[in-house]
């Protein structure tokens, strides 16, 4: 059993220590806004924070994650409130196919929680997650947006 | 009813409870008519039109029969019709049809008709999913060939408002007794200004059915539009930045199990024997699942179905092509081209005289490997029998082509099919006629008791692509004495779709296009602009090592070439001039220019580059001049264009899938890398609405940046680049040829 809280709600669940977080979200919890795309930490798909930092699910076990706190896209609006950078992404219209756009907000929230003003090449270092659409620029944009907010 | 001229149809009548009327435009057998309202339909709400439903509340519902992949779709043919509907935008919705062929994309067979357009080599190339016939019969609901907005949207969409618009201007103009002269709709809202009197749509949509549509639709002047050409956002954003948007892989009913698949890892092979032992020990298994040319690992959730999928060792009877390597394939394209005996696909003047007589005769050979779509959202679908019927989840890019093979591969009456669409993460051309995920879904749903989702790895989708064909070119021109091309001979391996995409719009009298018909052993299918992605590569960078053969100006030999083709001239002109063409580029960089016109649109494209440690190149920034005739969202349009070339510079700087022993030799995105944010140009993209028929956004993007990357990069180090991807060649660009070229061009 391992327990962890997840969007500010406890939950236990009984799965093996080894199996990443990203499937005990999706298809134990049910949480299906983190995306699989490619199971070994390269696209950045599956990425949530956990105790505030941006970590790739998908390559992350359970087990580590017992007494940690987890938000993913569906626990960062704060009721029907956005986040100002899920607000940011709307406005820039950033989202093609969107599929990507999960683990892009949560590595642009971490990346505006440690550089809340950051520069051009600081988004280059920190977003290196795949779009396959392209959308590289209206993410650059509602970053840049988001860090006015 | 109906208005019914000889193939094209205006419709309209009473038809749902509540009252109101259906009208709609189409070319469709009659009879289809009734089935689009009556699905269409909704107790309470009156339809007009068979893409546009008006309720009580006055609530616009237009519903888009083409699937949403991020280009904008669901949001830009709305945006059409409540142009001509004169709809407050505010009031507007969208519904995605069914998959029915009352809902089929019928714009892209009128235009066939028309000749503005073919049907797609590679929808009736598809004949191994049961497609030839679908496509003959034009039962197309296809989202691809960029057809949406150029068929669907102008034959359809903005006749269809147009259409409505008069019917509610004849209910108001009867109900108050007054001249539909005097009637204003604007709005969503009817008014007879002298009288003052006043209704909304959705007060008169049931008296307007009472009419028939006018069979003269007089479509509004571009200067009136309010919302056509307004970067209106989009309809389907808010759910993709909260994480409620629903993809095939997010589908979750009640009872359903997951289930992971292994195909034959060389292509044809089929499974000999696997022993299901391993998988069955193992947590939360329910079941090993063998077909004839695949095994399943069906279980309580994806990870474990796919951790005991890993734990089998199938064997498998490999078959014909366990032999196959990306170099017998590469030398049986230059056989091909040897034997001669080639297919001649367009000629004009004397191409073989005029090189004979030529002051000089330049060649060159290219070549491009095999590429994969690689989504983001790997390959899955849900699949549910229950008796003699199946539900599906998932996303086609083909709705109604997905219902029509499922019933095919289920072998049950396609009425007894529910497909729900769910949103696509990318397309790119995978998931329209090849939807082998579906086939695999149905197979394994046959045994499996309730729904089973069924999500590939991404190294299967690596692996089981249909993939962007290699091909081989060997260009060959002559030039005269003022240095004009005098004639063009391009012949290449492998011919598929759209049959322009060969085509050149230099004004050369003499030339001649031929190519070998190899065999492709390797699944094929469309990939973002389809032949475009190889011929402009091959076109555009000979092109340029004809101008420097020439002595002349890259951007100026092109414009040279293009007297006869004044909107080809003036995008080449506006690309040139937004990047300064012809100014010192800074330290380091230098500029390559490449155009294709690819589904109706223009592009010309400057890339700016540089060369980063490694010698890998670093494109900086791009700017794109395009005439896509008019543009409907300048927002999406330009996304489109950005993204088009995000994907073609992928595919310059990295794509390559390589074969060896029968079977693809990259699994995931570390050995099949990807332009990420660092790597991702400044794009200034803008429009020259020249009021062409209007051309397509999705696809025409993407083809220019290889050849404007290579272009450059030759005027950078001097090296010319005949082969992608770059990174192949590009690591052997040394600073010294570098400086030695550059001290050869002072």
């Amino acid at each position: 059993m391992i327990a962890m809280t997840v969007n500010g709600t406890s939950h236990t669940v009984d799965v093996e220590e080894g199996m990443p977080l990203l499937w005990v979200l999706r298809d134990v919890l049910n949480f299906t806004g983190t995306k699989y795309g490619c199971g070994v930490g390269a696209c950045g798909a599956c990425t949530v924070l956990i105790d505030g930092a941006a970590t790739r699910s998908c390559s992350f076990p359970a087990a580590l994650a017992a007494g940690k706190a987890v938000t993913t896209i569906e626990g960062l609006a704060s009721g029907d409130t956005l986040h100002k950078v899920q607000q940011a992404w709307i406005d820039m219209q950033a989202p093609q196919c969107g599929f990507c756009q999960s683990g892009q907000i949560m590595a642009a929230v971490a990346l505006l929680q440690e550089k809340p003003q950051p520069t051009d090449a600081e988004i280059d270092a920190a977003m290196t997650n795949i779009c396959r659409c392209g959308a590289y620029a209206q993410i650059r944009a509602a970053i840049h947006s988001a860090a006015k907010a | 009813m109906g208005k019914v001229t000889r193939r094209l149809m205006i419709f309209g009548g009473v038809a749902v409870a509540g009252g109101g009327l259906v009208a709609g435009y189409a070319l469709l057998p009659y009879e289809t008519i009734d089935r689009a309202r009556k699905i269409g339909g909704k107790d309470g709400e009156s339809m007009l039109a068979a893409w546009v439903r008006i309720a009580p509340d006055n609530t616009v519902t237009v519903i888009v029969p083409h699937s949403e992949m991020g280009q904008g779709v669901h949001t830009s043919l709305p945006m059409m019709l409540a142009e001509e509907l004169d709809a407050d935008w505010a009031l507007v919705r969208m519904e995605q049809a069914p998959a029915d062929m009352a809902f089929a994309n019928t714009g892209l067979a009128r235009g066939y008709l028309r000749g503005d357009t073919s049907i797609p080599g590679w929808l009736s190339g598809a004949a191994d999913f049961g497609f030839r016939k679908i496509a003959e019969s034009m039962n197309l609901q296809l989202t691809g060939g960029s057809t949406s907005i150029r068929f669907t949207g102008v034959d359809g969409m903005r006749r269809t408002g147009a259409a409505a618009r008069a019917m509610l201007i004849k209910a108001a103009a009867a109900k108050w007794g007054v001249g539909e002269e005097a009637i204003e709709a604007k709005q969503s809202r009817l008014t007879h200004r002298a009288s003052g009197r006043s209704a909304t749509y959705g007060e008169l949509a049931s008296a307007a059915g009472a009419y028939d549509p006018p069979t003269d639709i007089r479509l509004k002047a571009k200067k009136d539009y309010t919302i056509v050409g307004t970067p209106i956002k989009r309809f389907d954003i808010p759910a993709k930045v909260n994480g409620s948007a629903k993809y095939g892989i997010d589908v979750r009913v009640p009872n359903m199990s997951f289930a992971s698949i292994a195909a034959s890892p060389v292509f044809g092979g089929t499974l000999k024997s696997v022993d299901a032992a391993p998988a069955m020990a193992m947590r939360g298994v329910k079941k090993v699942v063998k077909l004839a040319n695949a095994v399943a690992v069906v279980a309580d959730n994806t990870w474990r179905a796919k951790e005991a999928l890993a734990a089998l060792k199938p064997e498998w009877n490999e078959g014909a092509k366990a032999a196959l390597t990306s170099q017998s394939i590469f030398a049986s394209m230059e056989a091909a081209l040897d034997k001669g005996g080639l297919v001649e696909d367009h000629a004009s003047g004397d191409v073989d005289a005029s090189l004979k007589s030529a002051k000089r005769v330049v060649e060159a050979s290219y070549r491009v490997p095999f590429l994969a779509h690689a989504t983001m959202e790997v390959m899955n679908c849900t699949a549910h029998f229950e008796g003699d019927r199946l539900t599906i989840w998932g996303g086609f890019q083909n709705g109604l082509g997905a219902k029509a093979a499922a019933a095919a591969w289920a072998g049950i009456p396609i009425d007894n099919i529910t497909l729900n669409h769910t949103v696509m993460g990318g397309g790119f051309g995978r998931r329209g006629n090849t939807v082998d995920y579906l086939e695999k879904a149905i197979a394994v749903a046959r045994q499996v008791e309730g729904p089973v989702q069924v999500t590939w790895t991404r190294e299967e989708d690596m692996t089981q692509d249909y993939y962007r064909h290699a091909s081989v070119a060997r260009m060959k021109a002559g030039l005269d004495d003022n240095g004009k091309v005098v004639a063009w001979l391009h012949t290449f391996t492998d011919k598929y779709d759209p049959p322009e995409a060969v085509f050149v719009n230099y004004d050369f009298a003499n030339r001649a296009a031929r190519y070998a018909e190899h065999a492709n052993p390797i699944p094929w299918g469309p990939w973002r602009s389809v032949d475009h992605t190889q011929q402009g590569f091959f076109i555009e960078s000979f092109m340029d090592e004809l101008a420097h053969a020439a002595s002349k100006d890259p951007y100026e030999f092109r414009r040279s070439h293009l007297s006869n083709a004044p909107r080809h001239k003036a995008v080449l002109e506006l690309a040139a001039s937004m990047a300064g063409w012809g100014t010192a580029a800074p330290s380091g960089r230098a500029r390559g220019i490449a155009m294709r016109e690819a589904f109706g649109t223009i592009v010309a494209q400057v890339a700016e580059v540089s060369l980063a440690a490694g010698g890998l190149p670093r494109v900086h920034r791009v700017w794109s001049a395009v005439d896509p005739g008019e543009v409907i969202n300048p927002a999406t349009f330009t996304a489109q264009i950005q993204g088009g070339a995000i994907y073609g510079l992928t595919a310059a700087l990295y794509g390559e899938i390589t074969i060896d022993k029968g079977r693809v030799v990259q699994q995931n995105f570390p050995d099949y890398e990807m332009v990420r944010m660092a790597d991702a140009p400044e794009h200034e993209v803008r429009f020259i609405e020249s009021g062409a028929r209007t051309g397509g956004a999705g696809e025409p993007g993407t083809a220019p940046i290889a050849p404007a990357v290579a272009n450059a990069l030759f005027a950078l180090t001097g090296k010319r680049m005949r082969a992608l991807p770059l990174k192949n060649a590009t690591a052997r660009v040394t600073t010294n040829e570098r400086v030695k070229s550059n001290a050869q061009k002072l």
